[in-house]
């Protein structure tokens, strides 16, 4: 009992607690910073990362999505509004794809229901607006937002593609 | 009655019956692609294979008549795999294009495959394709995925009557298609759309614009004609997408007239959404306070006698209703629901009403058709007396213009001297209808619509009785109409009382000036010509002929956009319902009735739709009781003569009748392609 009042108050007053603290700073100071400098330096990101949504284009320039609907059909949120017709060609295509980002669960179901890789969900998260208004994405939006992450997602989706 | 064991159930079935229909009674699905209760056994698709005992090999159910004593089995592990190896079969040149095709989500191959095919593929060669056929503006095609069912084929020899399709080639150069490229001619074409079980046939104007799934579903009634069809109003949103046929056996069967199914096109364009009042000669949209206080400021000081109502073909009989108590209530007795002029007895209910009804054609065996081309007018009927007629012992004479009805059909002549004869006993068909045993007459409106359309009516009536064809549980006499709102209007005596006038009376009335004041409900097939002198007030869904004569345009709703009663041409009385809301400030008809007789100051005692429709049983006691009653037999028509020239029917172009299928594209498209663009053409163009 008495030997230990004696140990905790030899602790206490050589800051026996206070060193083991500083200790482990200092250890952390020589080892590799964890922290990151965002904006300036990015975390790495999986392959399978539900980013903001985009839609491909086929190396030919011709959009990929077919008007199947079945994203529309899968979505659980109900984001998804399509709206689809005969192109002068005769092939289906949509007149209007419209993504709810305030809506959006960030699910994935519409990239796993995509029969032909058309809506993915890419790499980018960066993405936040002003008004509400900016985040009800059109077509060209989607569109726009497919050629800019093209190369990514590709390689994205290739990196993924042996687990699927 | 055979009694046969399915999968250890011993079922009792009729004689004649095969084994798949058999197992259907015993609750047992059995997957199939080319059979189909209406259309004759092919067998060609194997899907609906299954064991019997002491067979050698699986039997096709489709085709097994059923015997005494059978044993079959369906749930054996053979079954299974058979299932599955003719599935593979199938879909060794199907493209599994599902997502750009237009019956996926309602696919019989795709549910079928997921029911009982195996769960991946093993072919890795090549697949075939087949060029795409038009077959008009109706039916878009997508060849390569047809898996030979020949359910079209089928149906255009058998139902439809105009053996179009067919089949070149044999085993994997197998082709279906009309041989000689052409736009599909039969009115009941877009049927075929229905019984493929693929995505080969699709509807061309439905074309990738929606998935069955997103569709809201509303059961209602198709108004184009007079059957009454029942049908499914397919909406998204505010939007009709597509009109699907509906089961009633009594009435369609499971078919639909091709301006039924889709005409729908029309619902959206050259809509009235607003009140027009017409102001310095030209029609200018006001707000439903205005149009109302335009009609009351004309109507001040004038006496009822000068006001006339007019119900055009797609009026409901609540709106009629209500009109008919308003002109009443303003001292008026010239309401007219003929808006074509025929002169149609509303005194004798049986006088006016297709009596045998739809479902009672089979039962008859010898048919007189004076003046009237069902194959026009009403589709669906035509094929059912198409049907009767392929039963046999069925005999068919025409009288008046000669046309092809899809069966055979004598035409004994153009007018009333060929009826005064079969009346006489001096032709040769009065022997037909002497021997008959249920013999029924379709009188046309095309023999009504005359000047002295009354005596045509009265003969009619007297061949009736000579050829006993109004006997106890039979009534061989049929009026067949072309409107939808004809039956109805008649039945709440939407017509001329106590020396009211008559359409012709009014039309007239208006150009002396005795009529000052028309209000046409939904009238568009008048001479609206005659109407320049007097103040025309329009109530309807479409700006057609009448909206453009009018002073006041009031906007209503059309048949997908209201609860409203229909009465078909056998006198059965149904229901449409909402679909979807009427455009802008357009209204249900009866409650803009309703209104405008508040402002006139003769309040109508009815504020809901019950309202409506007890009152509506109060003027006829039909709307109370059952869908369908039996009329009672009575003296219509007159005696007077009746002037020598053939019989016409009252329709020229099927599909443009009325103010929809005048507006639908599609329709516009059915006409270029069938008749093509006659003007202009030098005879060298081919």
């Amino acid at each position: 009992m008495a030997m230990n009042m004696i140990r905790q108050s030899l602790k206490s007053f050589l800051l026996a607690e206070l060193v083991t603290g500083m200790a482990l700073t200092l250890r952390y100071m020589f080892r590799r910073k964890v922290t990151l400098n965002y904006p300036y330096e990015k975390g790495p990101l999986s392959p399978r990362f539900r980013g903001e949504h985009a839609l491909r284009r086929y190396a030919n320039g011709e959009e990929r999505c077919i008007s199947c609907k079945l994203c529309e059909a899968i979505c659980p949120a109900q984001a998804i509004t399509i709206e689809g017709e005969p192109r002068d060609d005769g092939s289906r295509r949509t007149t209007r794809y419209d993504i709810d980002m305030t809506k959006c669960i960030y699910c994935g179901f519409c990239e796993e229901a995509c029969p032909v890789d058309a809506i993915v969900e890419g790499p980018n998260f960066e993405y936040a607006t002003e008004t509400r208004e900016e985040l009800l994405y059109n077509k060209d939006k989607l569109l726009a937002n497919g050629e800019r992450w093209e190369t990514e997602i590709a390689a994205r989706l290739t990196a993924d593609a042996p687990y699927r | 009655m055979p009694t046969l064991t399915i999968d250890g159930i011993e079922v009792e079935v009729e004689a004649g019956l095969t084994v798949l229909q058999a197992c259907e009674q015993a609750g047992i699905e059995i997957p199939r692609f080319c059979y189909h209760e209406r259309l004759s056994v092919a067998g060609n698709c194997r899907m609906c294979l299954v064991e019997m005992e002491r067979a050698p090999k699986p039997v096709a159910s489709c085709a097994m008549p059923v015997g005494d004593g059978m044993v079959i089995t369906t749930n054996s592990p053979a079954v299974k795999k058979m299932r599955e190896g003719v599935m593979e079969f199938l879909l060794i040149n199907h493209p599994l294009d599902c997502p750009i095709c237009d019956q996926g989500g309602e696919c019989d191959l795709q549910d079928q495959a997921l029911g009982y095919g195996l769960d991946r593929s093993r072919y890795t060669e090549q697949k075939r394709a087949v060029k795409d056929k038009d077959l008009g503006p109706l039916i878009g095609t997508e060849m390569t995925r047809c898996i030979h069912c020949t359910r079209c084929i089928r149906f255009s020899s058998e139902v439809a009557g105009v053996p179009e399709m067919g089949a070149t080639g044999r085993g994997e150069h197998m082709e279906v298609g009309t041989y000689i490229e052409k736009a599909l001619t039969s009115e009941l074409s877009g049927n075929m759309i229905d019984l493929c079980p693929v995505g080969a046939l699709t509807s061309k104007p439905y074309a990738f614009s929606a998935r069955p799934w997103e569709l809201k579903k509303t059961e209602s009634i198709d108004v184009m004609d007079a059957v009454g069809t029942a049908i499914r109003v397919d909406t998204r949103g505010p939007e009709v997408m597509r009109v699907l046929p509906r089961l009633n056996e009594d009435v369609n069967e499971e078919w639909i007239s091709d301006k039924g199914r889709f005409a729908c096109d029309g619902l959206k364009r050259q809509r009235l959404d607003t009140p027009y009042v017409r102001r310095d000669g030209a029609l200018q949209p006001a707000t439903w306070d205005d149009a109302f206080a335009a009609i009351a400021e004309n109507l001040k000081g004038q006496d009822g006698s000068s006001f006339a109502a007019i119900a055009g073909d797609m009026a409901c009989v609540e709106s009629m209703t209500a009109l008919k108590n308003l002109s009443e209530a303003l001292g008026s007795n010239n309401t007219d629901c003929r808006a074509d002029g025929a002169a149609l007895d509303a005194g004798t209910r049986a006088g006016y009403l297709f009596n045998t009804t739809i479902a009672g054609i089979d039962d008859s065996d010898a048919c007189l058709i004076i003046g009237s081309n069902p194959r026009r007018e009403a589709p669906v009927i035509n094929a059912r007396i198409r049907k009767r007629y392929l039963m046999g012992g069925f005999k068919a004479g025409l009288v008046g213009e000669s046309v092809d009805l899809t069966y055979a059909c004598d035409n004994l002549g153009a007018g009333v001297e060929t009826l005064n004869e079969i009346l006489e006993g001096k032709h040769a068909f009065s022997k037909v209808l002497k021997n008959a045993k249920k013999p029924m007459l379709i009188l046309g409106q095309g023999a009504l619509m005359r000047s002295d359309g009354a005596a045509v009516l009265g003969l009619a009536r007297k061949l009736a009785e000579a050829y006993d064809m109004v006997t106890d549980g039979w009534n061989g006499f049929n009026v067949l109409h072309t409107a939808a709102a004809r039956v109805g209007g008649l039945d709440i005596g939407f017509v001329p009382s106590k020396g009211g006038l008559d359409v012709a009376g009014i039309l007239d009335g208006a150009v002396s000036g005795k009529i000052k004041t028309v209000y046409l409900l939904g009238a568009d097939e008048i001479d609206t010509s005659k109407l320049a002198n007097a103040f025309v007030i329009y109530q309807g869904h479409h700006g057609d002929a009448g909206a453009h004569a009018a002073d006041v345009v009031l906007p209503g709703a059309a048949y997908t956009e209201k609860n409203a009663t229909y009465v078909n041409t056998e006198g059965r009385i149904q229901h449409t319902r909402l679909a979807v809301f009427p455009p802008g400030d357009a209204r249900e008809d009866w409650t803009i009735i309703r209104a405008l007789s508040d402002v006139l100051g003769k309040t109508l005692p009815c504020n809901s739709l019950d309202d409506v429709r007890s009152r509506m049983a109060a003027m006829n006691p039909v709307f109370g009781g059952e869908e369908l009653v039996t009329a009672e037999w009575g003296t219509f028509g007159s005696d007077g003569a009746i002037e020598s020239g053939g019989f016409a029917s009252c329709i020229e172009t099927y599909y443009m009748t009325d103010p929809i299928s005048r507006n639908s594209e599609t329709m516009a498209r059915c006409i270029r392609a069938l008749y093509g663009d006659s003007e202009g053409k030098t005879g060298t163009d081919g």
